[in-house]
């Protein structure tokens, strides 16, 4: 864990019309620091994440307030410019989601092609090591003309990770990335997330404890649009400040 | 009481007995129009255009030339329009400027095909002073319209919202995840709503009788007047003649194999599509 924060909110607050759904998130995230959001449904896991990287405003009605400060820089700034900032963070979906009709290749090259990069020799080199990054590169290296909707659903997962990587983001955020995958699927996504917070900080919302123990530094709990414990890891689980924190993470309640 | 075995063997009986009882006004059309058709077609039935009543010979090219020229027209102006209309309608659909789309689409799509000819005729014909084929071609334009708008709305509301999402937090513009992701993505099954206002199109009557109008020579050129098929085909089938009747019904065969064929090309496609995505 580093102790330099890369990604810092204040007095966050999210809206979908007139229901506040976020009433002022604190919560600052280190550089190459995996946090894990936990906290039963509803609770605004999902909204938070998408406050990140400005994607909650495209909800029709939604609104933010408060501060995201991302490498020193204000992201909701009048001056911030939404598009550009998402190349800087990265978003991996619940359900895994590769471009339609668009092959394995095309979907990772997406980002960057889209963006106006031509150069052949470039793109491949982009796409194998997203692959690899990915840990998807063996498996798929052979099939890259394939439909990406062919994959099977853990390498589509690992498809989509890829397809966020080729933008090289320093951040990534990761909502539910395993909840609908197999065992086997999710254990090489957990594999993966270690693998990559050496380059990249992470933040991922889970419903399994036990994954938020063996991928996070740090947990944030959250409960009704609130931030209610925030730790490491390690003292979240075992010794939990409030009692509705460890209420939830022994099962009994969410 | 009655087997669950009977029940359901009534019941794919039952199926089978609806089946049989739709192909029949199905097949007697392609049997009659086959049947009387055929006998019309020669090289020069495509080739040549029509001779004077009483002579023997000649051909309705003219109108099938002139029926494939009005498509295209009318695809240049309608496919554009109709694809954006759609999109606009599948992507941005709570805008005012959708809604009240919406409206005029679905009011549009409604109108009798006789009205819109009738329109096309006092917007164009009438102040050009001649019918002509750009008439036509409008008209046929407005019926493809909102068939199009309709359907490849339709097409592009099954791209799932979460992959419009994953577009933008990419770091692209949304204008680029429309065009390039939904869109891009979409692109067979918007050539098969395309594919299916074409076939529609290709025996509309109606929009024609008084913006086209009809001719008995090859084409004049866009402000002239210009044949088509099924003009042609009613125009013949009228008249008194029983070399028109047979050239008619000949007409009635290549309009048919024109649409039949184009509806089959595609429902082809789309099972092959649907078949490689699953
Ligand atoms: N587009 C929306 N419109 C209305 N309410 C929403 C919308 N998105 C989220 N919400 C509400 O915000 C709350 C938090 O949702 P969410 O962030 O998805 O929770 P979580 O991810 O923790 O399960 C829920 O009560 C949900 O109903
Ligand atoms: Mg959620």
């Amino acid at each position: 864990m580093n102790s330099k924060n890369l990604l810092v909110t204040k007095g966050l607050k999210a809206f979908v019309a007139d229901f506040e759904i976020l009433h002022g998130i604190d919560l600052a995230v280190g550089e190459r620091e995996v946090v894990a959001l936990i906290g039963p449904s509803g609770c605004g896991k999902s909204t938070f994440l998408r406050c990140l990287n400005r994607l909650h405003e495209e909800t029709e009605g939604a609104h933010v307030e408060g501060s995201v400060v991302l490498e020193g820089i204000e992201l909701y700034d009048r001056k911030s410019d939404p598009v550009a900032l998402r190349r800087r963070i990265g978003m991996v979906f619940q359900k895994p989601n590769p471009f339609p009709s668009m092959s394995v290749f095309d979907n990772v090259a997406a980002g960057i092609v889209l963006q106006g990069v031509k150069n052949k020799s470039v793109l491949q080199e982009a796409v194998e090591r997203s692959l690899r990054q990915a840990a998807l590169w063996d498996e798929v290296k052979d099939y890259l003309d394939r439909p990406g909707t062919s994959l099977s659903g853990g390498q589509q997962q690992r498809l989509c990770i890829a397809r966020a990587l080729t933008v090289k983001p320093p951040v990534l955020l990761m909502d539910e990335p395993t909840s609908a995958l197999d065992p086997i699927s999710t254990a090489k996504i957990e594999e993966l997330v270690a693998h990559l917070k050496e380059q990249m900080t992470i933040v991922v919302v889970t419903h399994n404890m036990q994954q938020a123990s063996r991928i996070s530094d740090r947990t944030a709990f959250f409960l009704y649009g609130n931030v209610v414990e925030y730790g490491a890891t390690r003292e979240v689980f075992t010794t939990p400040k409030n009692r509705k924190t460890e209420e939830y993470i022994t099962g009994r309640f969410g | 009481m009655i087997s669950r075995d009977l029940k359901s063997r009534l019941m794919v009986a039952l199926c089978y007995a609806l089946l049989a009882l739709a192909l029949v006004p199905l097949l007697s059309i392609l049997y009659t129009v086959i049947s009387k058709g055929l006998p019309a077609l020669s090289l020069d039935f495509f080739l040549k255009t029509p001779v004077p009543v009483g002579e023997a010979g000649g051909g309705i090219g003219h109108a099938i030339l002139g029926t494939l020229l009005l498509i295209l027209m009318a695809s240049a102006i309608g496919v554009p329009l109709g694809l954006a209309m759609g999109i606009l309608l599948s992507e941005y659909p709570k805008r005012k400027t959708a809604r009240a789309l919406r409206t005029v689409v679905e009011v549009l799509s409604s109108v009798p095909s006789i009205v819109v000819g009738l329109f096309a005729y006092a917007v164009i014909v009438k102040p050009m002073k001649g019918f002509s084929a750009h008439a036509g071609a409008v008209a046929l334009a407005i019926v493809m319209v909102p068939m199009i708008a309709r359907s490849s709305e339709e097409m592009l509301k099954l791209v799932p919202t979460s992959v419009r999402e994953a577009g933008l937090a990419l770091g692209l513009p949304r204008w680029k995840v429309i065009l390039k992701i939904v869109v891009g993505g979409s692109i067979g099954s918007l050539i098969v709503s395309v594919l299916l206002a074409v076939a529609r199109i290709a025996g509309e009557t109606a929009p024609l009788l008084f913006t086209a109008f009809g001719s008995q020579r090859w084409f004049q050129g866009l402000n002239q007047p210009i044949a088509s098929l099924p003009v042609t085909i009613y125009n013949y089938a009228i008249s008194p003649y029983e070399d028109w009747h047979e050239k008619a019904w000949g007409g009635a065969l290549v309009l048919i194999v024109l649409v039949v064929g184009l509806n089959l090309f595609v429902r082809m496609m789309w099972t092959k599509r649907r078949s490689t995505r699953s």
